[in-house]
């Protein structure tokens, strides 16, 4: 791992564009798109997880064996969440009781 | 460059090789944290799926603002602990990386104060799942379905708070002894991944939690 | 080997301090094995001494040595021990810690202290699943399904799930050491791919333990929240999904029979080199099947729940990655067997059991794609023929390979050989009874005969006492390793740095080592299993 040192003026600036994303959110949020609200929401809180990591984690100044490892614990989530799913979509739950 | 001899451990080989193990070794355990999250995530992907309209009812009581200002709260404590780490590996006084760590810190425990404040508030508005659950209106088991899963993931979540502002203030004491140099500064760096990890699961918590249209 | 008598070294890591101080702080990789060993052991004693009450019930079609009730009890606490405190540590901590740094050439494992704490935590969970046992037990099943775990269950259920919760970050310690250990502390010259099968294989168990195991704690956790607070997380009153349960404790509980399993080949490659005088056909493709098998193993659990309600389409896609996964599993045997072709094979008694593994494993493994066949399935899932299958690749497979693997090391570990006659002969008892006792319970599961049932109807008497006469003979297999080689520690010959003339740099230091493993790191410079380097040019 090298040891880069980013400059103060580097994580202020990413602490700018994650504050903007943030406020982007909540904008989003007011206005009605259905299904894509979601999507939306998602979409940003995904760039505002690379910032971090890629930064306030000095994963882009990282060995490549780093990035192999963040990539694997996000994957493995998507395994868990993505063949889970192929039940419940496939099948319909019974209606619900008081 | 072989530095701080004092601090190299009896198994490495030379400083460089602990701090790289450190800190494959700090990332190795956040993905054994994404993947324990990852079961409350799957739970909640799956009711959501299901639930979809009983999910937004309830988490209209959720008080958004108070959420983004927690999320801002996070955020910035972030940025102070980066810099944190930032100012050790320049070689600021022990004083600075102390105070910027206090300021972690104590960003951490207002991130606290206000979860603490919604729950009390869910609490008042019978709002916690189980016995005491009332729900005005149908769909009641969805809405307490999604309660359970707040407060679990929250609550998940704010334990890891707790233990992060533990250890940041350990790290801070060592900080303010003058522990940390440029050349040795690993419990500072894990710290930080550490913190900045907790962060991110908070950043996906608020939309998934808050924002449900 | 050497021509003049061989000697124990005056200083090494067992003789350097005697207190018991020392024992319980070290931070020594090898005695912290050693500890787990001991810990180890003294499970399988408790979860066999379960089995044999199994196997006295099962002698009868009746229900009439234990109640209906306390035979939930007997195979809940069987399967959770056996599984959690016995197989999942088995090979990792004991051979895997002690082995592992002196296989890479390093002085100690990246993290000492989170060594000694996963023994710490190991036996902290230990304590509340022995808490658990004595309070009167649990009886789900070691699978804990929702909603009778979760709601209904009059036992100790959110004791025991602490118990697994809190052990289960034995796993995770252990995991994250290996996996970092791994990637820094190789001696110089030693690449990935000059490095023991051994070292790989605990490699990819360690993916799967850092991996797999939190999602089995948080599952737990939620477990045991609806107990304590009755909400309805599972509960399909309250509007859960007992199915959502199964999912979450299967994406764990299926990668675990990988981490049973994958330690136990490797051990297997290392006795198969030694013993056939051959470098391991193919070393590469062995070395890939064990990643293969760790992340693929990740993509199959749907495969326990066939029946259970989940979607006939899931269940396709599980079926088929299923099969898949048997593919890495093969290639091994494929190579061990090439392996052993034009070998100077010897029948020491750590080669017996690693032959009888190929085998065993070959069986079980065949039987586990008859289960994945989701026709077959539905007729023989939670049956006899599941639980035979998997004792095939648990009992017959992984036990086998630490038994080999413990034999093989116990030179190295204790300085002295245990007499070999009487290794051979358990190896041979071991074999025998094992297969006197689940090889009919592949036939009673084909006739329908259920599993988890204290009773059964009387036609199926026989097969169930050939059975049970076989967990004697095997209980006998276990008990004589017990004894001679803890008559070995005090009467056995002096072993010498390298009895079996093995390759490996844990071989190339004294028995037993000092503290620091090696005076001086070593440079490697051959490549693995270098048994003849007239060859090796060949590839």
């Amino acid at each position: 791992m090298s040891n880069h040192i980013l400059p103060i003026k580097t994580y202020v600036a990413v602490f700018i564009a994650l504050m903007v994303l943030l406020a982007a959110t909540v904008a989003i949020n007011r206005v009605s798109l259905g299904e894509l609200n979601i999507v939306a929401a998602l979409s940003i809180a995904v760039v505002k997880t690379f910032l971090v990591v890629l930064f306030f984690m000095h994963v882009r100044y990282s060995h490549r064996l780093i990035w192999i490892f963040v990539g694997v614990g996000f994957y493995w989530l998507t395994i868990l969440l993505a063949l889970s799913m192929t039940d419940f979509l496939s099948r319909t739950w019974p209606p619900l009781g008081r | 460059m072989d530095e701080s001899p004092a601090m190299l451990r009896h198994q490495f080989e030379d400083a460089s090789q602990q701090r790289e193990s450190a800190v494959l070794g700090m990332w190795v355990f956040l993905a054994t944290e994404i993947m324990f999250f990852g079961g409350l995530f799957a739970a909640y992907t799956a009711y959501r799926y299901q639930y979809g309209a009983g999910f937004a009812a309830a988490s209209h009581h959720l008080n958004m603002l108070l959420g983004a200002a927690n999320t801002a709260v996070l955020l910035t404590s972030s940025l102070t602990m980066a810099l944190a780490v930032h100012a050790a590996q320049v070689g600021k006084k022990p004083a600075h990386i102390a105070g910027l760590l206090v300021l972690t810190m104590l960003l951490g425990c207002a991130f606290l104060g206000i979860k603490a404040v919604e729950y009390h508030d869910k609490f008042v508005h019978h709002l916690v799942p189980g016995a005491s659950f009332v729900w005005e209106g149908t769909l009641t088991r969805q809405a307490e379905m999604f309660y359970y899963l707040y407060f679990a993931m929250t609550g998940l979540h704010a334990i890891h708070m707790l233990a992060g502002v533990g250890v940041v203030l350990v790290v801070a004491i060592l900080a303010a002894r003058g522990r940390y140099t440029p050349q040795y500064h690993n419990p500072l760096e894990i710290t930080g991944l550490y913190w900045h990890f907790v962060d991110i699961i908070w950043v996906f918590l608020f939309p998934l939690l808050y924002l449900i249209a | 080997m050497t021509t003049s008598e061989p000697t124990m070294p005056p200083v090494h890591y067992l003789n350097c301090d005697y207190s018991i101080r020392s024992w319980l702080l070290t931070q020594d990789h090898k005695r912290i094995a050693l500890l787990f060993l001991v810990s180890i052991t003294v499970f399988f004693l408790l979860g066999s001494t379960y089995a044999g009450m199994i196997r006295t019930e099962l002698l009868t079609p009746n229900g009439n040595v234990v109640s209906h009730q306390n035979y939930n009890k007997l195979f809940t606490m069987h399967g959770l021990i056996m599984i959690f405190f016995f197989l999942i540590p088995s090979i990792p901590t004991v051979l895997g810690n002690f082995l592992i740094p002196m296989m890479i050439g390093a002085r100690d494992l990246a993290f000492p202290r989170l060594n000694l704490a996963s023994w710490y935590v190991y036996t902290l969970g230990g304590i509340f699943t022995i808490t658990a046992a004595v309070a009167g037990g649990v009886d789900t099943g070691w699978t804990f399904y929702t909603p009778y775990s979760s709601i209904y269950s009059h036992t100790n259920v959110t004791t025991m799930a602490v118990g697994v919760f809190i052990t289960g970050f034995s796993s995770i310690f252990t995991g994250l050491n290996f996996i970092v250990t791994i990637h820094k502390m190789r001696a110089p010259g030693l690449t990935w791919f000059r490095l023991p099968l051994f070292v790989w294989a605990i490699y990819a168990t360690s993916i799967i333990m850092v991996l797999g195991t939190p999602v089995i704690a948080i599952t737990l956790a939620m477990v045991g929240l609806e107990r304590v607070f009755h909400i309805g997380i599972f509960d399909p009153a309250l509007g859960g999904d007992p199915l959502l349960f199964q999912h979450l404790f299967w994406f764990y509980s299926h990668p675990a029979v990988y981490i049973m399993i994958l330690p136990s080949m490797g051990v297997v490659s290392e006795l198969i080199a030694c013993f056939s005088r051959n470098r391991i056909f193919g070393y590469k493709i062995v070395a890939f099947s064990s990643v293969a098998i760790a992340v693929v193993g990740f993509l199959v659990w749907g495969h326990h729940m066939f029946v259970s309600g989940q979607s006939a389409y899931a269940g396709l896609i599980f079926s088929f990655l299923s099969f898949l996964v048997a593919i890495p599993s093969a290639i091994k045997v494929f190579n061990w067997t090439a392996t052993l072709y034009k070998g100077s094979i010897s029948y020491d008694a750590p080669m017996l059991y690693a032959l009888g593994f190929i085998g065993l494993f070959t069986i079980g493994g065949v039987t586990g794609l008859f289960l994945a066949t989701l026709g077959m399935d539905v007729h023989v899932h939670d049956t006899y023929f599941v639980v035979a299958h998997f004792h095939y690749i648990m009992v017959g497979g992984a036990i086998m390979g630490y038994m080999g693997g413990l034999h093989f090391w116990w030179p190295k570990i204790t300085g002295r050989l245990y007499p070999e006659q009487w290794a051979r002969l358990a190896a041979l008892v071991i074999f025998l009874g094992f297969n006197l006792t689940f090889f009919p319970q592949f036939i009673l599961g084909y006739l329908g005969m259920p599993r988890r049932y204290h009773t059964y109807p009387a036609e199926f008497q026989v097969l169930n006492v050939m059975s049970s006469a076989g967990a004697s003979i095997l209980g006998v297999g276990y008990m004589l390793p017990l004894f001679y080689l803890l008559w070995s520690l005090r009467r056995g010959p002096i072993a010498g740095p390298n009895p079996w003339g093995a390759k490996g740099l844990e071989w190339l230091t004294p028995s037993p080592p000092p503290t620091e493993n090696f005076e001086q790191t070593p440079v490697v410079t051959e490549e693995a299993y270098a048994y003849r380097p007239e060859e090796n040019a060949s590839g």
